[in-house]
């Protein structure tokens, strides 16, 4: 992933090995790095073994300067914090049984301030690869793994029932199988989106959308398979290449322009890693294949709603798209846009990411609130709780936690919580009577 | 201590099943198969009881052309057995007579003291494998096994088996035997995908002889049908007193309640 | 041959179990038809006084020795064999039970009598037994027969109401000698759940609460209703994020997993987290006022209703 986020760094300095001021010999002691640290006490193991994983190298360079600490939403609602992190290993615990090895979500947050650039992205999966291969998995997210390896799907549902969604379109949706030739747009419509009834009611806003803008297109239907890349983020890397090479070989069966996802870690893992396995195309998320679509957008009613906007993080922060969706909303007719404090790349994740999606029971026990009740309170705090409030999103993995945070934190009612393409879709229909 | 695991492939739930044109059997076109979960659960105790007192897990599977035989027998390796056999050649899921019988005769070459397998699956038309093939072989069994240990000596064991209300009976059977498992102590361990993976390709899967068969269940399936299922529930109207009067009275169909009759 | 239906009797503490008596109600009118005798056999040490309560029976076999002081599948499979052998009943039926299951599938394969199980329906045509039984979790039902006309069945608990099988009578009684069993499966002792902790993964009757309850004081309306059906209380993800109840009586993806004989689903939504812990349940009754609710979608029965009004009615018809 790379890396053109704003960082904030620290100025370099350069050592001299000796130096002599005023005739008194100061090599080495001027810097007090030089003198030992309390921590040289403790054994090195747990550190050259984190270290010495693909992917866990930048552990060793966390000088605990803290910029970490008031940005990582975990670190908000209990005990963990990537600084710890540093500090626990130096202590000699290697996370394989803490579970702190569990409640990071890979959102990305603490890497973008981290002067010395530890990437818990790259550090997370390495660990956790490690618990998996030795069986350390927590129970709910070892059943989502299960799930996934039986059905390509999380849930374990039939991959026949992938496309019953399309039923109640309204708009004829065509499998690419049945089509016998090439076309512009494959949609991949991913997980959420095709088997959970909130994530459904996307797809079908979108296969009308798409239907209306005169959209040459066509999913995968029975043969999709998810995209793995949370599995890979939980540390089950052998699972992400098994789905990986089930949709790649679908990939080159078809001939298509390019790839619209509705899912930001579809498109992390075919922007970002699918490359690296043999697929390499055109991603776009539905957000970015729309935006200059957008004048083409017949409006028929206005949407009048107090709107605003959640980055999912891996389409706003770890890959660095923030005005597609707001372009999206702002041509919408009737639409207030305002932003919450947490935005764009200080976006605040919702709690599902990096397999949190499957850690909800898990996780509970460490915090003391969920992610999602946070961002539904911010949420609530921009919007206001008058009814006409939305919370928009552009995650499938949204509409079911943050619905479930407005429940629990008191708020049903008063707080709409909507996919953009359902707003989208909302604004091209005639107005209700 | 040698254990041996009896496992099979079962229909994948999450696929509704559908009856062929002949009526009497599944429509295989979109059937995917799935390890028996209770098989799982008597994989899941072997590995706990040869991590206490030594010895082997051998598991033996029947080989199905229909399912993923060999994929299921390098899950079993990765979640720590030692040996994997295929058991007999079958174009589809045989009945479990004749899958008592093959094990059976694939266990005369196999060390066994402890005989572990499911206490049943969801396609055991014809009755349980573990009491079949424990009746065949002439060993003792338990089935419905909630706690098994083995005893320091290596010649008995203790098995839990459950009955209704959480009762449990307590016994104790000569070795070897066979227990048919309810439960294990632990869910399951996860087999990450890529040890199985690997398995496949580098390990070996041992072949045995499912023996001459069987004379089958001795069944013959006239029917076979989906039952009928409202999509949406039977609604209970009338004012709350009706309602539990009703919802009583369901119950007590069941035997569930004070209503119920005697 | 004969045209008899032999019973297979389970008793504990002193009392025939009411499966038993499920099953003796319906061999009763199936050897009507066949032209034969409802047989019971009891086996147990000092039972032979229980023989009276099986009036449904025609004849009462008893074994009675101190070796069936306690069931042992393999002490029960070998005092069984010589009774079925010889008597040559057209159908044994014994219930789906642990012990039932010992029983019948080690007799099967000991008399190479064909065994059909999970059955729900037993009829008789032309003499010979019909079977229809459950597979693939309910999912789907067989009717099978028996190739030589005569089978054991092993029925799931329900499946026929016990009334017809309970009067008393006084059915002729035979006693028979065991057979001696190697004694290679030796009964210990009987362990009983303890007071305090539930597992609701193995709870039979579970009446699960959601956020529909309103009050945490409300659970004492749920715990009542509970121990009226002789069941445990479970909840949705709510209800134990409040702390009202513990987190191991959470059903759902991120709880457990449980497949009861009755869910009472109360106030609960019916979101897909919370239907893939307990849609595998045999009987789901959901009580929610609104009628939109998908938790009716999976549920058996349902009533649009306040829960708080139907609970303590239902304890109430219920006697608790
Ligand atoms: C990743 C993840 C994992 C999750 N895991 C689980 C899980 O394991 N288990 C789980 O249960 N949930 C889980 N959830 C939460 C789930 O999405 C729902 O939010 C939750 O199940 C709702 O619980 P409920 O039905 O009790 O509450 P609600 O959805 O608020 O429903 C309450 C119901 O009660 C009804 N009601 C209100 N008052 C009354 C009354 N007086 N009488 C009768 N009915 C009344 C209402 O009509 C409503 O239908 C999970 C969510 C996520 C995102
Ligand atoms: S910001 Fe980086 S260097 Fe600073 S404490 Fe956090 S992880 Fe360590
Ligand atoms: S990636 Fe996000 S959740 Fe993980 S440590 Fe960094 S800020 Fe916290």
């Amino acid at each position: 992933m790379g890396r053109d986020l704003p960082v904030i760094k620290v100025d370099t300095v350069t050592e001299l090995e000796h130096a002599v001021v005023e005739g008194v010999d100061i090599s080495g002691h001027w810097n007090r790095m030089f003198s030992d640290r309390s921590t040289t006490d403790f054994p090195t193991e747990a550190m050259d073994w984190v270290t010495g994983l693909a992917g866990g190298e930048s552990m060793r360079d966390c000088y605990q300067c803290g910029k970490c600490v008031p940005v990582c939403p975990v670190q908000h609602v209990g005990d963990y914090g990537p600084r710890k992190l540093n500090a626990k290993i130096l202590r000699g615990n290697n996370l394989i049984d803490d579970p702190d090895l569990w409640l990071c979500t890979t959102c990305g947050n603490c890497y973008r301030v981290c002067p010395k650039e530890v990437n818990p992205l790259k550090i997370m999966p390495a660990i956790r690869e490690q618990a998996v291969l030795e069986g350390k998995v927590p129970d709910e997210l070892s059943d989502a793994f299960r799930n996934l390896q039986k059905s390509g799907n999380p849930m374990g549902e039939s991959p026949r029932k992938r496309i019953d969604w399309i039923a109640e379109a309204g708009v004829d949706v065509p499998i690419i199988s049945q089509l016998d030739r090439a076309v512009d747009v494959l949609w991949y419509v991913s997980d959420y989106t095709s088997y959970h009834p909130r994530g459904k009611d996307a797809a079908r806003a979108m296969a009308r959308v798409m239907t209306a803008l005169g959209v040459d297109f066509a999913i995968l239907g029975p043969e999709e398979r998810s995209d793995g890349d949370s599995a890979r983020l939980a540390g089950e890397s052998g699972l992400f290449e098994l789905l990986a090479e089930q949709n790649i070989k679908a990939f080159e069966k078809y001939e298509f322009k390019r790839l619209v996802v509705m899912d930001p870690h579809a498109y992390n893992a075919f922007k970002n890693h699918y490359p690296r396995l043999g697929w390499q195309g055109e991603v776009l998320h539905y957000t970015q294949f729309l935006a200059p679509l957008v004048d083409r957008l017949t409006f028929r009613s206005s949407v009048d709603l107090d709107v605003t906007y959640h980055d999912p993080c891996y389409l706003g922060r770890n890959n660095g798209e923030y005005d597609a969706p707001r372009k999206l909303l702002q041509a919408i007719p009737g639409i207030r846009l305002a932003e919450m404090p947490h935005t764009k790349a200080n976006g605040y994740c919702c709690g599902g990411g990096g397999g949190g999606m499957w850690l909800d029971g898990f996780v509970a026990e460490h915090v003391s609130e969920r992610l999602s009740e946070r961002r539904v309170r911010e949420a609530v705090a921009t919007v206001g709780m008058d009814g006409s409030g939305v919370l928009s999103v552009a995650c499938p993995y949204e509409p079911s936690r943050f619905e479930d945070a407005v429940k629990s934190t008191g708020n049903d009612g008063k707080l709409a919580v909507r996919d953009i393409i359902e707003l989208i879709d909302q604004a091209m229909q005639p107005p209700a009577t | 201590m040698d254990y041996v695991v009896l496992l099979k492939q079962v229909p994948d739930l999450a696929e509704d099943l559908e009856i062929d044109s002949a009526g009497t059997g599944l429509d295989r076109e979109w059937m995917s198969f799935v390890a028996s979960e209770w098989d799982e659960y008597a994989l899941e105790e072997a590995l706990h009881l040869r991590d206490a007192t030594g010895g082997t897990v051998t598991c033996l599977a029947l080989g199905v052309q229909a399912g993923d035989v060999d994929e299921l027998l390098a899950t079993c390796l990765a979640r720590g057995a030692d040996r994997v056999v295929r058991v007999g050649s079958f174009e589809q899921s045989p009945d479990s007579h004749s899958a008592a019988g093959a094990f059976a005769a694939a266990l005369d070459g196999i060390p066994h003291d402890l005989i572990l397998t499911g206490v049943q699956a969801i396609d055991d038309l014809d009755g349980q494998v573990g009491p079949l093939l424990a009746t065949r072989r002439d060993l003792p069994h338990v089935s419905v096994v909630t706690h098994i240990a083995v005893a320091a000596d290596g010649k008995t064991a203790t098995a839990h088996q459950e009955y209704a209300g959480g009762v449990v009976g307590e016994f104790e059977l000569d070795l070897p035997a066979v227990l048919g498992v309810q439960t294990s102590r632990e869910a399951p361990r996860y087999a990450p995908v890529s040890r199985v993976r690997q398995l496949m390709k580098t390990a070996t899967i041992e072949k045995a002889d499912g023996g001459g068969g069987g004379s089958g269940s001795g069944l013959t399936i006239e029917a076979m049908a989906v039952p009928e299922s409202g999509a949406t529930a039977e609604m209970i109207t009338g004012n709350p007193v009706a309602i539990a009067d009703r919802i009583a009275a369901i119950l007590a169909e069941r035997g569930i309640g004070a209503g119920a009759p005697r | 041959m004969s045209a008899d239906v032999m019973v297979l009797v389970e008793h504990r503490d002193g009392a025939i179990l009411d499966t038993t008596f499920e099953l003796l109600g319906k061999a009763k009118s199936l050897a009507a038809e066949s032209k034969g005798e409802a047989v019971a056999v009891l086996l147990g040490s000092g039972v032979a006084g229980l023989a009276g309560s099986l009036g449904a029976a025609a004849r009462v076999i008893v074994i009675d020795d101190p070796a069936f002081e306690a069931f042992s599948p393999s002490a029960y499979q070998a005092a069984l064999v010589p009774v079925v052998r010889d008597r040559e009943p057209t159908l044994v039926l014994v219930a789906n039970s642990g012990a039932g299951m010992d029983v019948a599938a080690g007799l099967s394969a000991a008399l190479e009598l064909p065994l059909a199980a999970y059955a729900t329906e037993v009829t008789m045509d032309g003499g010979s037994p019909r079977v229809t039984c459950q597979l693939y979790a309910g999912k789907i039902q067989a009717t099978v027969r028996f190739e030589r006309g005569r089978g054991i069945a092993t029925v799931v608990a329900g499946s026929f109401p016990a009334e017809a099988g309970a009067g008393a009578g006084s059915p002729m009684v035979e006693a028979v000698a065991a057979t001696a069993s190697d004694g290679r499966v030796r009964f210990k002792r009987l362990h009983r759940p303890e007071a305090g902790d539930v597992d609701i993964t193995r709870e039979s009757v579970l009446v699960s609460v959601g956020r529909g309850i309103g009050d945490q004081d409300n659970l004492e309306l749920i715990e009542a209703l509970a121990k009226a059906l002789g069941g445990a209380v479970s909840s949705s993800r709510p209800i134990a994020d409040a702390g009202w109840l513990p987190r191991t009586r959470q059903v759902g993806k991120s709880g457990l997993k449980v497949k009861p004989k009755v869910y009472l689903a109360l106030g609960i939504s019916g979101a897909p987290e919370h239907l893939e812990g307990m849609r595998g349940a045999e009987l789901i009754i959901a009580v929610n006022s609104d009628a939109r609710a998908p938790i009716f979608s999976v549920a058996h029965y349902g009533a649009v209703a306040d829960l708080l009004d139907v609970v303590p009615a239902l304890t109430a018809r219920l006697g608790g």
